[in-house]
Order: C-alpha cells, then sequence, then structure tokens
C-alpha cells in the first residue's frame, strides 16, 4: 500500500518535471536563481573588498575593474555589498515564504478538513487579517517592533500566511469529496492519516507553485521597508537600502541606484517565471 | 502604537524639564493611557482626528483635505491608466492565443509585474526627467507632473489586469455562443466588443477593488520619490517622525477607502451580473 503511494507519487513529479524542463521561461528563471543562490553563498569569501571596508579616497567611482560595479558614497564597493545584500534578500524572501507556508498550510487543511462551524470561524478570522491593507500593516509593526531581520520577517509574515490558508483550504475542499477519500475514510483511517497520506501530498503542486510566487513579493517587501529606511541597519547591506542610498544622487552616479534595481528585478522576474512555470507544469489544464 | 519607543518631543536638543511637561500637558499626554483612548475615541465619533505634534497647529483633518485631492488625482489617473491598458493588452494577447503578440504581452507582463513601484519610479524619473529633460522631475503642479508618477504607479496594476484578462477572455473566447457569432460573420471588433468584453470582465473586476486600495498604498513610496504633497508622503514623514495622531489617522482613513472601494466594487458587480440580481430577489422572496 505504502509502496504504491510512493511511486504514484514519485511518478506525478517526473511528470511535472518534465513538463517543466520543457518551458524555456521556466527554466531560464530557475538556472537564473541556481546562479544567484551559489553566487550569494560562496562569492562574499572570494571578493577583495568586504560590505563595510571604506575607501575614502575612491568614493562614488564609477564602474571599473578593481570595484566591478563602482562605489558608493563612503567608497565601499557596490560589487561585494551586492551579493551580502543578495544574501539578505535571498534569506529573507526564503524564510518568509517558508514560516508562511508552515502555518497556512496548517491552518487551511485543518479548517478545510474539520468544516461546519470550525472552518466558519476560522476563515473568517482569516478574512478579517486579510482585510488589513498589508503594507501599512508591515509598516506599523516595524516601526512598533525596532528594526532587524527578524521584525521584517515576523511583520511580512503575520498577515501573509492567509494567502496560502486560503489556497490549501479551497484545494482540502476539493480533494475531501474525491473517491480516494472516501474509500480511505471507509477503511477507519485516521484524521492525521487522510491529511498526512492523502490530502497534502495532493496539494504539493499548488503548495510548491503559491511558495515560489510568495518570495518574490516578500523580496518586494523588503527591498520596499529598506528604502523606506524601516529595514535592515547599516553597515549591514540589503538591495532596497543600496537603492535608497542611491536615489539622492541620481543624476550624478547612477549606478549607485542601477546596480541593485537591477538585481532587485532579475531576482524577482526569475521566481515569477519559475511560479508561472510551475503552475502550468503541475496543473496541465490551466495551460490551454 | 504608543509603545514605539521615543517620542514626537525628542530632538538633538535636550528640551528643559520644565517644557517638556508643559508640552505633555497641553497634548494630554501625561494621563494614564486609557484616558488618552476615550478622549481620542471621542475626537474619532466626531470626527476630529485630532491635532499633529510635530507641525503645530496643524490638525489630521486638515492634512487629509489638503492630501487627499492630489493623492486621489494621481491614483485615478494611474488607474484608468492601468485599466485601460491592461484590457488592451490581456486582449490583444487572447486574440493572438499561442502566436508572437501573446508571448510578447505575456513576457512583459511578467517584467511589469517583476519589477517594483519604486524602481519603475526612478528609472522613468532618471531616462524622461535627467537624461531627456522633457518631463519635471518632481513636484506638483501641471499635468505634465502626473505623468511620470501616474506611469510609475500604474505600471504593476496594467500587468496584473493584463494577465488576467487574458486569462478570462481565452476562456470565454472557447464558448459556443462566440461560435456562432463567428458564424454570423461579425468582425474581431464586435466579437470583442459585443460579446467577450462584458463576459470576461467580472473576473477582473473583483479584483479591483483590492487593486484600487493597493495603487493607493504603492503610492507611498512614489509620492515620496517625486515630492508629491500628498497622503502618502505624509504618512512616510509621520512614521519617521513618530506623530502618532497623524499615522492613526491616516490609517483609519485610509482602511475607511479601501472598504468604500470594495463596496464600490459589489455594487458594480451587481448591476453587471444578471446571476447576482437574480439571486439576490429570489433571497427575498423566500
Amino acid at each position: 500500500m505504502n509502496y504504491r503511494n510512493q511511486t504514484v507519487q514519485e511518478s506525478y513529479l517526473t511528470d511535472s518535471w518534465k513538463r517543466l524542463k520543457k518551458n524555456p521561461l521556466a527554466m531560464t528563471g530557475l538556472y537564473i536563481l541556481s546562479f544567484l543562490i551559489l553566487c550569494s553563498i560562496f562569492l562574499p569569501y572570494f571578493t577583495k573588498n568586504t560590505y563595510y571596508e571604506t575607501h575614502l579616497y575612491l568614493k562614488n567611482s564609477p564602474p571599473s575593474i578593481a570595484h566591478l560595479f563602482g562605489t558608493d558614497d563612503l567608497g565601499r564597493s557596490i560589487y561585494a555589498r551586492i551579493w551580502w545584500g543578495a544574501r539578505i534578500s535571498l534569506f529573507v524572501g526564503i524564510t518568509a515564504a517558508f514560516i508562511d507556508m508552515c502555518i497556512g498550510v496548517a491552518y487551511g487543511s485543518f479548517a478545510g478538513l474539520s468544516g461546519g462551524k470550525t472552518e466558519e470561524i476560522m476563515m473568517r478570522v482569516a478574512d478579517i487579517f486579510y482585510s488589513l491593507p498589508y503594507l501599512l500593516v508591515v509598516i506599523l509593526l516595524t516601526v512598533v517592533m525596532g528594526q532587524g531581520i527578524g521584525t521584517i520577517i515576523i511583520a511580512m509574515t503575520l498577515t501573509g500566511w492567509i494567502n496560502m490558508a486560503r489556497i490549501t483550504r479551497a484545494e482540502t475542499l476539493r480533494l475531501k469529496e474525491q473517491d480516494f477519500v472516501l474509500a480511505a475514510l471507509s477503511l477507519g483511517a485516521s484524521t492525521k492519516r487522510i491529511l498526512f497520506q492523502h490530502i497534502i501530498p495532493n496539494c504539493f503542486g499548488t503548495i510548491i507553485t503559491t511558495v515560489t510566487l510568495t518570495i518574490p513579493s516578500a523580496i518586494f517587501t523588503e527591498s520596499f521597508l529598506s528604502f523606506l529606511g524601516l529595514g535592515v541597519r547599516a553597515p549591514v547591506a540589503s538591495w532596497g537600502m543600496m537603492a535608497s542610498d542611491g536615489l539622492g544622487s541620481l543624476a550624478y552616479y547612477p549606478w549607485r541606484l542601477f546596480m541593485p534595481a537591477i538585481f532587485i528585478c532579475i531576482t524577482m522576474l526569475a521566481f515569477n517565471l519559475l511560479g508561472n512555470g510551475l503552475r502550468d507544469a503541475f496543473d496541465p489544464r490551466l495551460r490551454q | 502604537m504608543k509603545s514605539i519607543p521615543g517620542d514626537p518631543f525628542t530632538q538633538e536638543q535636550a528640551i528643559p524639564e520644565e517644557i517638556m511637561q508643559s508640552l505633555y500637558e497641553h497634548y494630554g499626554l501625561d494621563k494614564p493611557l486609557h484616558t488618552q483612548y476615550f478622549k481620542y475615541i471621542k475626537g474619532f465619533l466626531t470626527l476630529d482626528l485630532g491635532p499633529s505634534f510635530k507641525y503645530e497647529g496643524r490638525t489630521t483633518n486638515q492634512i487629509i483635505k489638503e492630501g487627499f485631492p492630489i493623492s486621489a488625482t494621481l491614483g485615478f489617473v494611474a488607474f484608468f491608466l492601468a485599466l485601460f491598458w491592461g484590457v488592451f493588452w490581456g486582449s490583444i494577447a487572447a486574440f493572438h492565443k499561442g502566436r508572437f503578440l501573446d508571448h510578447l504581452a505575456m513576457i512583459l507582463a511578467i517584467g511589469g509585474m517583476s519589477v517594483p513601484s519604486f524602481i519603475t519610479a526612478t528609472f522613468l524619473q532618471y531616462i524622461f526627467a535627467i537624461k531627456l529633460g522633457i518631463l519635471p522631475i518632481a513636484r506638483w503642479g501641471s499635468v505634465y507632473h502626473i505623468i511620470l508618477p501616474a506611469l510609475a504607479l500604474s505600471a504593476f496594476p496594467t500587468a496584473f489586469i493584463a494577465r488576467m484578462t487574458r486569462a478570462s477572455m481565452v476562456e470565454v473566447l472557447q464558448k459556443e455562443y462566440i461560435l456562432t457569432a463567428r458564424a454570423k460573420g461579425l468582425s474581431k471588433y464586435q466579437i470583442w466588443k459585443n460579446h467577450v468584453l462584458k463576459n470576461s470582465f467580472l473576473p477582473v473586476l473583483s479584483y479591483l477593488g483590492t487593486l484600487f486600495a493597493s495603487i493607493i498604498t504603492g503610492s507611498f513610496i512614489v509620492e515620496k520619490i517625486f515630492g508629491i504633497p500628498g497622503l502618502g508622503g505624509w504618512m512616510v514623514s509621520s512614521i519617521t517622525n513618530r506623530d502618532y495622531t497623524i499615522i492613526m489617522g491616516l490609517t483609519i482613513f485610509y482602511s475607511f477607502i479601501l472598504l468604500i472601494s470594495i463596496t464600490i466594487t459589489d455594487i458594480i458587480y451587481f448591476f453587471l451580473d444578471p446571476r447576482i440580481k437574480d439571486r439576490f430577489q429570489n433571497y427575498e422572496l423566500s
């Protein structure tokens, strides 16, 4: 029984993977992301300059061989800061999306499975959170709790999990009606078993897609907050903060703004492309 | 909100203890928290959102009265820009499904969704104001001042609407009545106008309320970049100034706008979709 379940699961995944490989846009996204993640892990160890090291005699110099992307107003290498910033942006994005996933899947599948009054109350509570303007809440929370990576992640996940919960609930409601769940129920399977053996594995595609599409919005929020000056504190680099620093001298030293801006765009684009590809791959019916 | 460290009177220069005390008394900050709270609620019920702590003689009501028309103008221009171009590109993509124009429009749409508004804003500012010098770089006043910020604000919603329009139009185009219309010999434009547009617009409509709210909140940063004296700019500066009453007042105001825009969407929905009207009438009868 268990063995058969496993093979079905695997063939579903291999199928989706095959479909994904045929989608050039999604694969481009995947390659860009792997490149960015590997670079952000290893490159900071190999750069000559660190993100906090200042060379005042070299300040605001344009891109050159010594400083690939130029330097900022304190003579710090933008190249080094970009890769340190990549660590922070990617870390915040991925962690926030992961926490959203854990809370959202647990909440949504529980609400969907229990049904009745419990479900009603749980989803109304989620609706109340959902109707709050997202950015406003995040800004207020960051102001209350003080700056830092931890605060940003907490502030984002506090309202971010609801989207996940709604999607998981909808999927659970759909799956609950299917014959194999009925079969499992009539064989006397416990709620826990149905949840972990049948519901969640079948939601897998939707969950992965949603997570992949949540990450860019989390990265966006982080850079938005840093841009407003509510993000990480100096001297730690983050793409949003670097862009915000560069804004003042846009007319004279445009590379200070454009380098981090280009990286934010590329990362978000790659995640969006991959997410769309995943959605098509997991659910070919959507792609008409 | 009062638990935010620091208060509006914290300055670099030390203020004598007595002045501090009288400042606190003037604004009622020396009273216990619950007294302050009830006073605020009383003001709120009489639509008085309290004075600004930072700018003497200014009240939240005044700020909303001055800032809101500006923000609303910008928001509406951006909103209709997004609606027009979004539906335009979405329709083109749907009618050319699987061909070059479809791919182009959808790649542009994913691109548009991947670029944060503050980056669009600064790029536009750099190209059109600094390099080409054909449009004013910042501030508010003439029609030309609206163009750049409105474009920056509308980029994301345009892409979003285009994708949704395409998805729902592709679905509608497969319906049999479209086949009938085609068989009757109607032109593409007539099919689009009479049969496709209204039927495919309903799913898009349900998102417009939230989208409108996101345009308004997105305008925080765009207003700050372009130095526009609207509500978004006030919101940002009042957060950094710890101006409690203004933060609170503007938050309430924004939530109010959000509620109104969602309600309006629901009402339009009611008039556009006869099925909902039917259900409503049946409900009343039973």
